[in-house]
């Protein structure tokens, strides 16, 4: 029952906007929604350590250690960006950029995409997955075009265009694993099941197998923004509103990422450690490579924040191709500390949007001079995301790199460790210039709202108090990672 | 015996008319003629399902065929006459690759995706699974016309043929996923083309064209 519960509270927020309309105040009832989200996560990550499985929808949604960790990383950023949400609409529709439907069919859409993500992580056999993710890309695409330029346009083609196709090809994996299934004596939906088709994962045709999981790593791949399948990412977050931006590179990359974790293991059972891990590498080293080099040649907040998703998507595959417990804890971690980073310094660049017209570096330098409260955010923001203490990234890409060198995968550590130098040169020449450089004119300094702090101070402070101490999540982790760990 | 002859030859008939269909995609340059192939092409698969359907005594399998003909044999094509209707222009007057050319890519394809499958058709035995080529071919040339068509149009048709090939292949495989998850399918594909549709709305009213050539702002 209580599975069934979560996902209906965004829709209870879908409700609100949908009877009450536009109204200053009307985005407020996402934030509730998704914070209670958040909670009833947390409740059940706890609950669920002891080892209970609340199911409902006739057995289609579950809950386990794993999912119930997603719900929190979804319930935890989509606060965030329902909250920057409400400045966001508020100033649209104050200063006539968006019409008072255009703010509804947003609070509606936004909602929805946490809906379609909940269901996904839910999910209890791979067809609703499967469902669930394509639905993230038809609630998305108008988001992504909700600034309604040119710009936005384009974006939002190349976004659903691509993801569709990438999700067709994961649909034809999906099939290649049923067929598999149903060979080895599964019937129907019951045969798509998760916790079936690791029982009986042994017994899967492996030729079929391979080729299937081939595609599943190409299909959702692509949604996780993964090298060479990502040219959709820097295009959509940097023309999405602030917000969007956050939820995208936040959640919806690694609630992609979670169907491969969850695949993998099936894959490992059927196939032995070196196929899956030979992709997982390959794909992470791509991405890790072209992501931080592109890095440095970034003059755009957004779009370097985009290319910084796809380094830390790739860093994550890295983490899920060690695979033991210590790597997998890492990789959750790591999805959970990346996910508050970026949606705090998207939402940041949102602010900066208003208040300089776009995002672009060279328009905003010297933010900490001219607005102190918002660059220290950034400041801060950027540090998590290069993995500085106190902030949980760093814990997290440690005990990842730990894992790693278990699992005799020291030269891929060495190549990463490449990578994020270069990464760390692009990010903080950027931050210079942004945090310091000489204002580009007589820009007057200004106080930043309040609506717009709260926001970055909470999801900055729950990166560092994560960091810090290990209750709960050491506990939370560990019994979550023993679910992917095969 | 007799029978199932007769089956199989059907289920030939109707997965290669789903492969013809994607060719004459290529073929026809005018954007109703294109439109006309991928309603053909719905027909055709909603035809595979009510055959491996009563073939199979499976009943399921008939209510797939019926909410195929509903969503890509009538309403998809519907969505598409409109926009045909607005613009003209959304002929592919000049493709970035020229038709004789597509034809020739689009055999290459075909025989590519006769070898490609072979590990699967050789590891799974029965008639249908013989087919499942037709369905990757058409696969593979909806990837093509994506990559080689600039009309907005033709992009959706590309996305279209890639979707219903992998629907043909998971018909031909599995004789059929389950229903939940085939209505799920459908309906996620029948809200890409109205999601899609809009777009190119919008498109039209601030470019006035449906080309995408003119939407190329963003790039590193």
């Amino acid at each position: 029952m209580v599975s069934m519960l979560i996902p209906g509270l965004p829709l209870l927020a879908v409700l609100v906007a949908l009877v009450v309309g536009w109204r200053p105040a009307m985005p407020w009832a996402g934030v509730a929604a998704d914070g209670a989200v958040a909670v009833i996560g947390f409740a059940l990550a706890l609950h669920d350590i002891h080892g209970s499985v609340p199911s409902g929808a006739g057995g289609n949604l579950r809950v386990d250690s794993l999912s119930a960790f997603m719900v929190i990383v979804i319930g935890l950023v989509s606060m965030l960006a329902s909250w920057g949400s409400v400045r966001y609409l508020r100033y649209e529709v104050s200063t006539e950029r968006c019409t008072p439907g255009q703010a509804q069919q947003y609070a509606v859409l936004i909602q929805l995409f946490v809906t379609t993500m909940l269901l996904a992580v839910l999910a209890a056999n791979i067809g609703i997955l499967w469902v669930a993710v394509e639905a993230t890309t038809i609630t998305t695409t108008f988001l992504v075009g909700h600034r309604r330029t040119r710009g936005a346009l384009e974006a939002s083609w190349k976004y659903i265009v691509l993801c569709s196709v990438g999700i067709g090809i994961a649909f034809l994996g999906t099939v290649l694993v049923y067929l598999a299934a149903t060979h080895a004596g599964g019937h129907s939906l019951h045969a798509l099941e998760w916790t079936w088709l690791s029982t009986h994962a042994h017994a899967l045709n492996p030729a079929v197998m391979r080729l299937a999981m081939g595609l599943l790593v190409l299909g959702y791949g692509t949604k996780v923004g993964l090298v060479p399948m990502h040219s959709w990412l820097p295009d959509a977050h940097s023309q999405s509103p602030a917000p969007v931006s956050a939820l995208m590179s936040g959640v919806l990359l690694s609630v992609a990422f979670y169907a491969l974790l969850r695949f993998k293991v099936i894959a490992v059972l059927c196939l032995g450690e070196t196929y899956p891990r030979e992709l997982f590498v390959a794909l992470a080293l791509l991405s890790l490579g072209l992501a931080s080099l592109l890095l440095l040649t970034q003059r755009d907040l957004k779009r370097a924040l985009a290319y910084s998703s796809t380094e830390h998507m790739g860093l994550l595959a890295l983490g899920a191709a060690a695979g033991g417990p210590l790597a997998i804890s890492g990789v959750l971690l790591h999805i959970l500390g990346h996910g508050l980073a970026k949606g705090v310094l998207f939402l940041a660049s949102g602010e900066m949007v208003i208040a300089d017209g776009s995002s672009d570096v060279d328009d905003a330098r010297g933010l900490l001079a001219r607005r102190p409260a918002l660059g220290g955010a950034v400041g801060l923001g950027l540090a998590a995301l290069l993995g500085f203490p106190p902030f949980s990234l760093f814990v997290s890409e440690l005990t990842m790199m730990r894992g790693e060198m278990a699992n005799h995968m020291a030269w891929a550590v060495g190549l990463s460790l490449v990578a994020l130098a270069i990464a760390f040169a692009g990010l903080t020449t950027l931050g210079r210039r942004l945090l310091f450089g000489s204002p580009p004119g007589q820009a007057p300094s200004q106080r930043t709202p309040l609506l717009v702090m709260a926001p970055l101070v909470a999801g900055l402070g729950l990166c560092a108090a994560i960091g810090v101490f290990t209750w709960p999540f050491d506990e939370i982790l560990r019994a979550a990672a023993k679910l992917v760990t095969s | 015996m007799r029978a199932h002859g007769a089956a199989a030859a059907l289920l030939a008939l109707t997965s290669g008319t789903v492969l013809l269909c994607a060719a004459l995609a290529l073929w026809r340059r005018a954007a109703r003629g294109i439109v006309s192939a991928l309603r053909v092409q719905g027909f055709a698969l909603a035809g595979t399902a009510a055959v491996l359907g009563v073939q199979l005594h499976e009943p399921l399998l008939l209510v797939t065929a019926g909410l195929l003909v509903a969503v890509k044999g009538v309403a998809i094509p519907l969505l598409f006459g409109r926009l045909v209707q607005l613009d003209p222009s959304s002929s592919e007057t000049d493709p970035v690759v020229n038709v004789p050319a597509s034809l020739v890519a689009a055999v290459v394809l075909t025989l590519v995706a006769f070898v490609a499958t072979r590990p699967i058709v050789e590891s799974v035995r029965g008639v249908p699974i013989t087919l499942v080529p037709f369905g990757f071919a058409t696969v593979l040339i909806g990837f093509f016309v994506l990559v080689a068509r600039r009309k907005a149009v033709s992009q959706m048709v590309g996305l279209l043929l890639v979707d219903n090939g992998i629907g043909l292949v998971a018909l031909l495989l599995t004789t059929g996923v389950p229903l939940l998850i085939e209505l799920g399918g459908t309906l996620d594909v029948l809200l890409v083309v109205v999601v899609l549709r809009v777009l190119v709305t919008r498109m039209h009213a601030e470019l006035g064209v449906f080309d995408l050539d003119s939407l190329q702002e963003l790039r590193d």
